[in-house]
Parts: structure tokens; C-alpha cells; sequence
């Protein structure tokens, strides 16, 4: 039992962590029907900033957070602005390839700022503190991670729910040609979007890099797929499909090799059994878990 | 443009110009013949980007120094020491593209490098298929040289090191019990596994926990809370120094409190300041400690340190050997014909390089004593060594002393 506790306490923090970045993909997808595919990067950026704000500003956790969270949203309005928002009337195809573009330069632009070496956060950053009762092991780090993530996933639910803003980016994602015609700023609501997006993506690349103290330029790209593919399958465009989408993939990462062994899985089945459930259920419900199927407007 | 910035750009060229031969005036007198054009095959981007820097610097100071000495000398005539630095970008691949090209486009007359053995393999095969002599420094998977005439490495094996680390564990801390966690996906790490096993179980370790991860993974949680639960005396990790940092602190987090081993993958500097505290007092086996005592170490350490400012690794250190291991094959056979230098390679006996003394056994393989080193207060200390049986004979006893 205490296996169990223990392992489903593995799988919350990394269920977490991709749930915040799933959140990203869905909240941009939900608004402007775009796969932003340099959310995983804008994830890395967030990651770096903090780097910046612990190392060279010598900022404690809470700061950087909030810093890195600031600055990276800003980008992520800038980055709609200058590489989005021309092509906001174009085929699919090319807002596509244009994310996956804005992807390779932030990340090359990132390899040629800083170098191919690895970084990680000051040891001061946040002191790890092991907590042990009844044989289970919980971390601070742990702590703050599952905590936060819920409260930045409670906290989007409720803008979007509650507010005019959020009443406003549901409306657009309704019919983005009606919206205007009501006196609400589309660009405006873009805008908030994709500030908000990225934001949260700065929090998820910061608590990534406490809890896999190893960053480097290329990290995004892994975790932005995983994230997206949890986005789609909790059902793209629902903020709490992505939430689940996370935890769900977290855990089944972490429950193969935990479990795995006993029936003769190896660890190594990690990845094909995660993206082969994940197809199963996307069989079963082509939407994702919390997806509606959109009427094509003819 | 203006004419004063034409004027002050045309200034600066003249001056670079001038500032040129300079430089290298001190190779003036030396009359070079002609050229030894070594293609050097570094990861300098991609996942290890230090492994590839430390590369390109000893290559650099290796060919620097020969050259200052009037390069290599066949037949009373001097031939210039030329390097051509390519990158595999730590991927297997790129190595094959880089080996190649060096081959075939360069004409190289020898290849040092690459370093991991995921590149090292791969690019020994076109070493070996275009009849180039090649030289891993780092490479300790056997399949790097195995019926490869061509390939020759600067590093133990495997085989071998897997063994010592084994011993250690049960001579240091007395370990009946034992855990692996390796990448699966590695040829370096998934080799030196299944050699650490073979060992232990030999020594009468039980080996309570054997689990894989693939490249790239970040979350180990689940297979360290396996491991964990077995409560291993020792857990031994060979993987590389950007991966050890999260391992050690998962484990450390996830309430391990037994020993964590490595081996000479964990050697690159940048392993401390990544893990922090959290690596201080672990040990690891490689082929070179930094206080080493030999003078020719101290001589190689002293020169490294005051050219790059900082402490060479042991990825610096075996591709320097390297150099000296082919220019003295080039040397003993006073030819640059590919074939001469090979068989010249093969026949080196009791070299004396700055990790230790060396000969190599029929498959290009060096016999040599490795050393286990102690992470302390941030720096890689000596803290024991071991040597194949009978060697190195007592004759060359020049071997590392603790500093």
C-alpha cells in the first residue's frame, strides 16, 4: 500500500506538470482553432528566464515565478502579434507551419544565447526537505508542484467561467466572425490568450526545472508533445480535458514501470503502452474525454 | 558607407594581417614538409556539449605543441600537425556523415574521435570499412573496436571497469545487495549494466533491482521508488554527467539513503555544478584523476590549465593521449601511409601517457589501470586506483600516486 501511495504521488507531480503545459495548448486551440506549436518552447524560454532570475538576479522562488511568468506571457502576445496574427485568415496549413517555425527560433535562438550546455537552478532556489511517514517519502518540491498546479488550474477555470473576459474568449471560440459585431475586441481577447497561455507554460517549465534540475535548450520539444497529446486526448479546447489529459498521462508513466515489472513489462514499455492507451481512448471518443464534436459551417 | 570607416576597416585588416605571422613565428624555422591532417570527430552541440568542447581544446593544444616542436618528423623532414574538427552532434548519425566526409572529401591521414560510444561505434564501422586508422579517446563499449583492425581507443573497457566497480562496492562498503538504473537506449550505459551484473553476481552481490530508462526521460521517480523498496546497499548508475544530477537528487528526495556509484561517464566538471550538494562523497570509476601525481600528467594538467583556465576532464586528457599515441605510431613507422600507421598503432608497448601507462592487446584495446574517484567540496580527488592483473609490469612503475 505504501508502493501505491508512494508511486501515485510520482505520477501526481508529473501528471501535473504536463497538465500545465496541456492547459496552454488547449486554451490557444480553444480560442483560435491554432495548435500553437511553440508552446513547448515558450515552456523552455519560462524555464530559462528563471534560470536568469535565480542566477544572475539572485531572486528567490516566488519572484522568478512571477517574473519569468510576466515576461514570458508578454512574449507570447508578442510572438501572436509579429508571427500569428498576419496569417490569422490563411490556410491551416501554413499557421502550422509557421508555429513549428516560431518553435525552431526559440529554440536555436536560445542553443545560440546561451550555449548547448546544461543549467539548473541555484542549490538555494528551494531547499528540498524530505518528509517520511508510514514508509512514504514526500518532498516539498512535490508539495508545491501538485499544489500549484491545482491552483493555477483552478484559477483559469474560474476567468474563463466567471469573467466577461472569459465569457468573451468562449463566445469567440463559438463564432469568431459574430463576436466583433457585439462590440468585444477579438484582438484584445487573442491577446489575453496567449498571455495567460504562456504564462502558465513559464510556471510549468520553472516547477519542471525543481523537479529535473537539468535544462537545456532542447527540453521543450519532448514535453511540448507529451503535452499536446494530453491536450487531444483530454479533448482539445477544454481546459479541464487538458487537466485530465496531464494527469492521466503522468500516470500512466509512472504506473508501466511500477507495475509493469510484475507481469514482466519492462520499464523500457514506458512510451509505446502510454501513446497506445492514449489511442485506445481516442479510438473510443474521437474528441478526447471532454471533447464536442464541431459542426463544420458550410 | 563612409570613407573614414573604409579607411578604419582597411587599417584593421592590414593590423590582423600583421599581428598573423606573428604568431607563429616560432614555427618559421622548422621547414615543414608537408602535412598530417588529423580529422577530429567532437560532439559540440547536442547532448553533451562539454564532452565536445574538452575535445576540441586538447586536440588543439596537442597539435599546438607538436607543431611547436617542429611538428612530426619522418625521414629528418617536419610535417605539420593540421586538424579539421568536425561535429557528430552526440547523435550516431551525424558521427557516420562526419567520418565519412573526413575520409572521403579530407583525405585524413587519422581520425581521433568520436567519444561516446553511441558515436564511437558506428563511426569505427566507416573507420574500419575505409582502411582509416582511427583512435576513440573515450569510447569503453567493446563493440567500438571488436574485429575492427582499424579502431583503436585510448580507455579501458567495460568489461573491465565493470568489475572494479563492483569490487569497490563490496571492498569499500561492504555491499551485499545491489540496484542498477541505466538507459536502455545507450550502447555506454546499457554494455556497462549488464558488465556491472555479470561482476557483482560473481562476487556473491545480490543484484535486487535492474531498471532502464530511455534517452531523454527526466521523471525516474517510478523505477527509483522500485529500486527503493528493494533497499539496496548500492545503487550504481553509469550514465552521463547531464543525467546523474537527476537521478541522484530523485533518489535522495524519494528517501534512498545507500551509496550511488558511477563510472567514467560522470567525469565532466559540469556533473558538479548541476547536482550541487547533492553529489558531495559519491565515487566513481574513470581513467584519470586531476591530482594525479606522474609528471607527465602534472606537465599535461599545468600547460591545459593556463591556455583554457580551467581543469582538463578525463575526455581532455585521453584525446590528448591519443594525439601522442599516433605520433608516435606515425614516428615508429616514418611513413603517413594509413596502413603503416596502423600496424604501428597496434605494435605500442608500455606508452606512458597522462593517464598512466598503456600497451594494446590484439583488438586495439589498451591494458591500463583505472582510478576511482571521490566527488569532494566540488572538485574530482583521487582516492584509489586498479590495475589489471600483473600490470603494469614492475619495471614501468610510474603509475598514479595520490596527490
Amino acid at each position: 500500500m505504501t508502493y501505491f501511495v508512494q508511486q501515485f504521488l510520482n505520477a501526481l507531480q508529473l501528471g501535473s506538470l504536463y497538465a500545465l503545459i496541456a492547459l496552454g495548448y488547449t486554451m490557444v486551440y480553444g480560442v483560435l482553432l491554432l495548435i500553437n506549436f511553440a508552446h513547448g518552447d515558450i515552456f523552455m524560454i519560462g524555464a530559462f528566464l528563471g534560470v536568469t532570475g535565480s542566477m544572475v538576479l539572485g531572486l528567490p522562488f516566488v519572484p522568478t515565478l512571477l517574473l519569468s511568468m510576466t515576461i514570458t506571457g508578454l512574449m507570447g502576445v508578442a510572438i501572436e502579434r509579429i508571427a500569428y496574427k498576419p496569417i490569422r485568415h490563411a490556410s491551416r496549413l501554413s499557421v502550422v507551419i509557421t508555429a513549428l517555425g516560431v518553435g525552431l527560433l526559440l529554440e536555436n535562438g536560445m542553443l545560440a544565447l546561451t550555449g548547448a550546455d546544461p543549467r539548473s537552478y541555484p542549490s538555494d532556489f528551494i531547499t528540498t526537505t524530505t518528509y517520511e511517514k508510514w514508509g512514504i517519502n514526500i518532498s516539498n518540491v512535490k508539495i508545491i508542484i501538485i499544489v500549484l498546479a491545482f491552483v493555477l488550474f483552478i484559477g483559469l477555470y474560474l476567468i474563463v467561467q466567471r469573467t466577461k473576459w472569459g465569457m468573451a474568449m468562449r463566445a469567440i471560440s463559438y463564432d469568431k466572425f459574430a463576436v466583433p459585431l457585439m462590440g468585444v475586441s477579438q484582438d484584445q481577447i487573442i491577446s489575453l490568450t496567449f498571455l495567460m497561455g504562456a504564462s502558465l507554460a513559464a510556471a510549468g517549465g520553472i516547477l519542471w526545472g525543481v523537479a529535473f534540475p537539468v535544462l537545456n535548450p532542447y527540453m521543450g520539444m519532448r514535453v511540448g508533445w507529451k503535452a499536446f497529446i494530453a491536450a487531444v486526448v483530454g479533448g482539445i479546447g477544454d481546459i479541464r480535458g487538458a487537466m485530465l489529459g496531464g494527469l492521466l498521462l503522468g500516470f500512466i508513466e509512472i504506473m508501466v514501470p511500477a507495475y509493469g515489472k510484475s507481469i514482466g513489462i519492462s520499464s523500457t514499455w514506458r512510451d509505446p503502452i502510454a501513446f497506445a492507451l492514449l489511442l485506445l481512448i481516442l479510438v473510443i471518443r474521437p474528441t478526447g474525454l471532454f471533447g464536442v464534436a464541431r459542426r463544420q459551417k458550410v | 558607407m563612409s570613407k573614414r570607416l573604409i579607411t578604419l576597416l582597411l587599417t584593421l585588416v592590414l593590423l590582423v594581417g600583421a599581428i598573423g605571422p606573428l604568431t607563429v613565428a616560432a614555427q618559421d624555422d622548422c621547414d615543414f614538409a608537408g602535412e598530417v591532417v588529423v580529422g577530429v570527430i567532437a560532439s559540440l552541440t547536442g547532448e553533451r556539449p562539454q564532452v565536445g568542447v574538452s575535445t576540441e581544446e586538447a586536440a588543439q593544444m596537442a597539435a599546438d605543441e607538436k607543431n611547436a616542436a617542429c611538428g612530426v618528423q619522418i625521414d629528418g623532414e617536419n610535417y605539420e600537425v593540421v586538424i579539421l574538427v568536425e561535429d557528430s552532434e552526440a547523435k550516431a548519425e551525424s558521427a557516420v556523415a562526419a567520418a565519412t566526409r573526413l575520409i572521403v572529401d579530407e583525405q585524413v591521414h587519422a581520425i581521433i574521435g568520436p567519444q561516446a560510444s553511441v558515436e564511437a561505434i558506428p563511426a569505427g564501422q566507416v573507420a574500419n570499412d575505409r582502411e582509416t586508422p582511427m583512435i576513440s579517446p573515450w569510447s569503453t563499449n567493446p563493440a567500438t573496436t571488436v574485429d575492427r583492425p582499424w579502431v583503436f581507443r585510448a580507455a579501458f573497457l567495460d568489461p573491465f571497469q565493470g568489475p572494479v566497480v563492483a569490487n569497490f562496492a563490496q571492498a569499500e562498503f561492504g555491499a551485499t545487495t545491489a540496484a542498477v538504473l541505466y538507459d536502455i537506449a545507450s550502447d555506454y550505459p546499457k554494455g556497462l549494466a549488464e558488465n556491472f551484473r555479470e561482476a557483482a553476481e560473481a562476487n556473491g552481490i545480490e543484484v535486487v533491482a535492474f531498471e532502464s530508462f530511455t534517452t531523454g526521460d527526466t521523471d525516474f521517480s517510478s523505477q527509483l521508488t522500485n529500486i527503493i523498496q528493494q533497499n539496496p546497499d548500492v545503487l550504481f548508475t553509469p550514465q552521463y554527467y547531464n543525467e546523474v544530477p537527476l537521478i541522484v537528487q530523485q533518489a535522495r528526495e524519494l528517501g534512498y539513503e545507500g551509496e550511488i556509484l558511477g563510472s567514467d561517464s560522470w567525469g565532466t566538471p559540469d556533473l558538479i555544478d548541476l547536482c550541487g550538494d547533492a553529489c558531495n562523497g559519491l565515487f566513481f570509476s574513470t581513467h584519470y584523476a586531476p591530482d594525479i601525481a606522474t609528471e607527465v600528467g602534472q606537465a599535461f594538467i599545468g600547460n591545459y590549465e593556463s591556455l583554457f583556465g580551467s581543469k582538463p576532464d578525463d575526455v581532455a586528457a585521453l584525446t590528448y593521449d591519443s594525439f601522442q599515441l599516433l605520433y608516435t605510431a606515425i614516428e615508429n613507422a616514418q611513413s603517413l601511409e594509413r596502413a603503416d600507421i596502423r600496424d604501428a598503432l597496434a605494435n605500442i608497448q608500455l606508452f606512458e601517457g597522462v593517464t598512466g601507462i598503456m600497451s594494446f592487446d590484439e583488438q586495439g584495446d589498451p591494458i591500463k589501470c583505472a582510478v576511482i574517484i571521490q566527488i569532494q567540496e566540488g572538485a574530482f580527488t583521487y582516492y584509489d586506483q586498479a590495475c589489471p592483473a600483473g600490470f603494469p609490469p614492475a619495471s614501468a612503475d610510474a603509475t598514479a600516486e595520490p596527490g
